[in-house]
């Protein structure tokens, strides 16, 4: 029998239930207006009073509606079908709706995430009697490229023994696959779905491991120079139109992982529109299938309800913890987790908790450091690794990195990549600044190469500092070919034009390659007669340079283009 | 049929507390006072009593003042008749025509389903080349122009609102002054644009809560029209007089504030508008034009500064010119590559020189030394100010390109333009 109450206020997204009986902290609820049911969960308890955060739009509800709660934490499906899809915070799948309710979300309707007609091929991987434990593979199907691995439900707790096992054959999501029987003697039926709360993380493998292995994202400015790790997590500051999006959309697309989830968290309707229709286009080059196959998202824009965005990084990631339990590698990239911070900071407020700094609830910090916590490589019961790499990106108010959202986080990763409104004035894009952002991760490039790189940046940009208090007149040449070699490297290396299809992606491969003929002009010792000289020669040798990112490595052009280049140098007295 | 309550328990500011039973959130109610009717709107419910904003104002209001309840939220008529008809904030006729009639459609509806979207694909041609070239303006975007008070970012909107392709345009004014509402009506007059356009007008003599209402009937009354297979264009100005206007109730209601006195939901209020902006898959579009003036020309103040956060760019207007640092049209990488295959080229080439033009300006200021180099830049950048940046320039887009190569001809060598060198053969004037 679950426990019912009655409405006795309405605040924005935010009611208050009188209710008889138990209610849990986090359950769910539902608020009812005539036929229709109001998802929301409980966010505070006092006395017999609990208030409920709505998911939905809250017009219409009235003081006196009946409140029925489930007894359930906020949980999601997970089973084979999930990649390729699109969902809303809750998971519900938004195609499916479109089709039911037309051009605008309805609220009140949630549909299942996974569909139970479609038919899987299933293979078992244990016998009758095997010992199994929760996180165990009992069979696998085929989804799209993987081999998505049917678990025992991570709910199970202790050991069970495997009393019936489903032959191949095909079957559907809520077909029993196996039958297991726990040390207490009770047996149980296991279907191909199972449902897990999101807000708790799945902690079922052996250890976790420090993340060593570089995740290539091929931007150049992040894979040389700050670099992200698998299992590892990084974040993306940066003032509105640093490129914030169009950076985590790059990396969807080329980053070497298994699985992509977005959570489009708050943002803008259009940026997910763009993934939802050209991903089902473009052709991952590793498997040469559709990018789609390996990305699921999480979508809950700016317009959508803001309780639901709260539960949509929990989604995101509870997706994200179960393909690593399958010895996947999962990438998953939150934007933005602000407007997620922008939400906590909505209900605090409503609930009238006293105020942190900029009013952000003083749990603020904990629940920040709790979901970055929940990446990580690790190696699971039967030896394989999985990894979850968690990378989101930051909206400072006004672009000040000094605010909470964007100190708490950066205590908890393990790269900063710092977006500068001036270097994207500038359009030096990708734009961020190479001298504050930091990493922890190893590079992809030769470390004597990459502290030479620094160095030189670090001092160009002490010289055109200088320059600006002094003048080029009062710089000596020395100093001056330095800035101009700085700002060589930035415009030819640093800088990567996302929208061209050689240069917007660049292998380790050739990033270790081109990177070590860069160094070797960086360390030439160049002559020239005057500071007009050494402009015109960098200008000749950016031109050159940039031309040469254009162009498919391995391919003529590109051995004449180095030569070429090769050539420009010898010219001013140098050797590469 | 509807009960009527006779009390008004607690009035502070534009919002009074009635005590009712069976009210339902977001309810509109009628009320009655000495001083006249006004309609007002359910914001919170608190047991048995509901505190409602009044549109036209609370001033005068006295506790015996009678509420009655409509069972229903607030809607707008909607029907073809609404073109070329000029209406107050809370949709009641502005131009003694009469009281519209239509089908009523509920403000502040549900948003889009993002699977029912398309990637915009349509470039909106304005004959300004620091849109056109710059940061083009896209079917479907959502902008603003940020500008000091002074700037004239409306006689700006109203220039695009003329030369943009589309089929029907909204024009919402929130604490307008009155004389900037009859420039912008005469103005679509005497073009003839106002027998496609529908003026929802809030002045800054009017009621401040009519001014929360502006927005969200412009863009249910937009939607119908796009839902017709409408290409419509919505008008804003200035949105940062209605979060104003939401501050002024969020306090009145004693909420938390966070930044500088606004609600901590500015960010998702102002979203539920801008994200009205849309191109449906098998139905016309919404493109949004929103002037937000910057208190203090202040960009990292809460209302700027959200509203960058939720829409697709900005036009920054300074010293009544687009400033081309800064303003940013985020969907113009959809549509610039199909225009001509130099676009890209000259729009990076032209802005990274101006960048550095800048730069030497700045040198200049402090009295060093110019290099021939600079000297090169200093041409460069006053030429590009008054031939590109002028507003008064008004040119199609290949007009524009072909001009702005003739600047960098005029110029440099095209070696110190950083054009790709495939454009420079193919597109770099011949010294005659």
């Amino acid at each position: 029998m679950s426990t019912t109450g009655r409405i006795v206020g309405v605040n924005g997204n935010m009611i208050t239930a009188a209710f008889e009986g138990a209610v849990g902290q986090n359950e769910v609820a539902y608020a009812h207006i005539g036929e229709l049911r109001l998802m929301s969960e409980v966010v505070r308890i006092r006395g017999r009073y609990a208030d409920l955060q709505v998911f939905e739009d809250t017009t219409g509800l009235a003081v006196g509606n009946p409140v029925t709660f489930t007894g359930e934490l906020l949980s999601v499906e997970l089973g084979p079908g999930l990649l390729g899809q699109v969902f809303d915070g809750l998971q519900n799948p938004l195609p499916q709706l479109a089709a039911q309710c037309g051009f605008f979300l309805q609220r009140g309707v949630y549909l299942p995430a996974l569909s139970r007609e479609k038919v899987w091929e299933f293979t078992p991987r244990v016998k009758t009697g095997d010992r199994v434990t929760a996180g165990d593979t009992l069979g696998v199907v085929p989804e799209g490229i993987f081999e998505h691995a049917i678990m025992v439900p991570f709910r199970f707790h202790g050991s069970h023994t495997v009393v019936d096992i489903a032959p191949a054959g095909t079957r559907r999501l809520e077909d029993v696959v196996a039958r297991l029987r726990d040390e207490a003697g009770t047996e149980r039926d296991v279907t191909m779905v199972q449902r897990w709360p999101v807000k708790i993380p799945v902690e079922l493998f052996v250890e976790r491991l420090r993340p060593a292995e570089p995740l290539v994202t091929k931007v150049r400015i992040i894979d040389t120079l700050f670099p992200v790790a698998r299992g590892g997590t990084y974040c993306i500051p940066g003032p509105f139109g640093a490129g914030k999006t169009v950076l985590q959309q790059i990396t969807s697309r080329h980053a070497e992982v298994d699985i992509v989830i977005i959570a489009a968290c708050g943002e803008r309707a259009g940026e997910v529109v763009e993934t939802l229709r050209e991903f089902p286009h473009l052709t991952d080059p590793r498997t040469g299938r559709t990018l789609m196959e390996r990305t699921t998202i999480i979508c809950n824009t700016s317009s959508m309800p803001v309780a639901a965005r709260e539960a949509s990084v929990y989604t995101a990631v509870t997706l994200a913890e179960y393909y690593r339990q399958m010895g996947l590698h999962v990438l998953l990239l939150a934007d933005s987790t602000s407007r997620w911070a922008q939400a906590l900071r909505e209900t605090s407020g409503r609930l009238e908790e006293i105020p942190g700094e900029e009013a952000f609830p003083a749990y603020l910090e904990s629940v920040i450091a709790g979901f970055y916590e929940r990446a990580g490589l690790v190696r699971l019961r039967d030896g394989r690794l999985g990894s979850i790499t968690i990378g989101g990106t930051v909206s400072p108010a006004g672009g000040n990195f000094d605010e909470p959202v964007t100190q708490s986080t950066l205590k908890v990763v393990g790269a900063f990549h710092g977006l500068s409104r001036a270097r994207s004035d500038a359009r030096r894009y990708p734009a961020i600044d190479p001298l504050d952002s930091w990493s922890k991760y190893p590079s992809v490039v030769d470390p004597a190469d990459l502290a030479l790189a620094r160095d030189i940046l670090h001092r160009g940009a002490e010289v055109g500092q200088m320059m600006k208090v002094v003048g080029e007149e009062g710089t000596s040449l020395d100093d001056f070919v330095v800035h101009l070699k700085a700002e060589y490297l930035d415009a030819t290396y640093l800088q990567q034009d996302a929208y061209d299809a050689v240069d917007g992606a660049t292998s380790s491969e050739r990033q270790k390659a081109v990177f070590a003929f860069l160094a070797r002009i960086l360390r030439a010792p160049l002559r020239f007669a005057d500071k007009d000289a050494a402009r015109s020669f960098f200008q000749r040798l950016s031109q050159a340079t940039r031309d040469w990112n254009r162009m498919e490595m391995k391919s003529d052009s590109f051995r004449d283009q180095e030569a070429k280049i090769q050539a420009l140098i010898t010219e001013a007295g140098g050797h590469v | 049929m509807f009960k009527v309550y006779q009390r008004i328990d607690h009035i502070a500011g534009n919002v009074v507390h009635v005590k009712a039973s069976g009210v339902t959130y977001r309810e509109l109610a009628q009320i009655e006072s000495r001083r006249g009717e006004s309609l007002a709107q359910v914001i919170r419910l608190q047991g048995e009593e509901a505190a409602l904003q009044v549109f036209a104002g609370a001033r005068g209001f006295a506790t015996d003042a009678r509420t009655r309840f409509l069972g229903h939220p607030m809607q707008v008529p909607f029907s073809e008749a609404l073109l070329g008809r000029t209406f107050t904030g809370s949709a009641r006729p502005r131009d003694r025509g009469p009281l519209p009639s239509g089908q009523l459609t509920m403000i502040g509806g549900p948003s889009v389903n993002p699977a029912k979207r398309i990637i915009p694909r349509n470039m909106v041609r304005t004959g300004i080349p620091m849109i056109d070239v710059f940061n083009t303006l896209v079917e479907s975007q959502k902008l603003p122009i940020f500008a000091r008070a002074g700037e004239p970012y409306n006689p700006l909107l109203a220039r695009i609102a003329l030369q943009a392709e589309v089929d029907v345009i909204i024009l919402g004014g929130m604490g307008l002054k009155h004389d900037d509402y009859l420039f912008f009506r005469d103005t679509l007059e005497e073009s003839g644009a106002l027998a496609r356009s529908v003026l929802y007008i809030h002045t800054a003599a009017d009621p401040v809560v009519e001014c929360l209402l502006v927005p969200d009937i412009c863009l249910a009354v937009a939607e119908q029209f796009a839902l017709q297979n409408r290409r419509v264009l919505v008008l804003l100005t200035d949105m940062t007089n209605f979060a104003d206007a939401l501050k002024e109730i969020a306090v009145t209601m004693e909420q938390v504030p966070s930044t500088r006195g606004y609600p901590g939901d500015l960010y998702s209020q102002l979203a539920a508008r801008y994200e009205k902006a849309v191109d449906f898959d098998s139905a016309g579009s919404i493109t949004i034009l929103a002037a937000t003036t910057m208190p203090g020309d202040d960009v990292t103040h809460p209302v700027p500064d959200n509203t960058g956060y939720i829409t697709e760019g900005q036009f920054y207007l300074r010293n009544g010119r687009i400033e081309p640092f800064g303003s940013l049209s985020r969907l113009k990488q959809m549509v610039n590559g199909k225009t001509r295959e130099d676009h890209r080229g000259i729009m990076n080439g032209m802005i990274q020189l101006f960048a550095a033009y800048r730069e030497t300006l700045e040198k200049q200021s402090m009295g060093f030394r110019m290099s021939a180099w600079d000297n090169k830049l200093l041409r460069y950048g006053a030429r590009f100010e008054k031939e590109m940046m002028d507003l008064s320039v008004n040119i199609p887009l290949e007009a524009a390109l072909d001009l702005g190569w003739r600047i960098l001809a005029d110029c440099f060598e095209p070696a110190e333009t950083g054009i790709p060198g495939r454009l420079l053969d193919k597109f770099w004037p011949r010294k005659m």
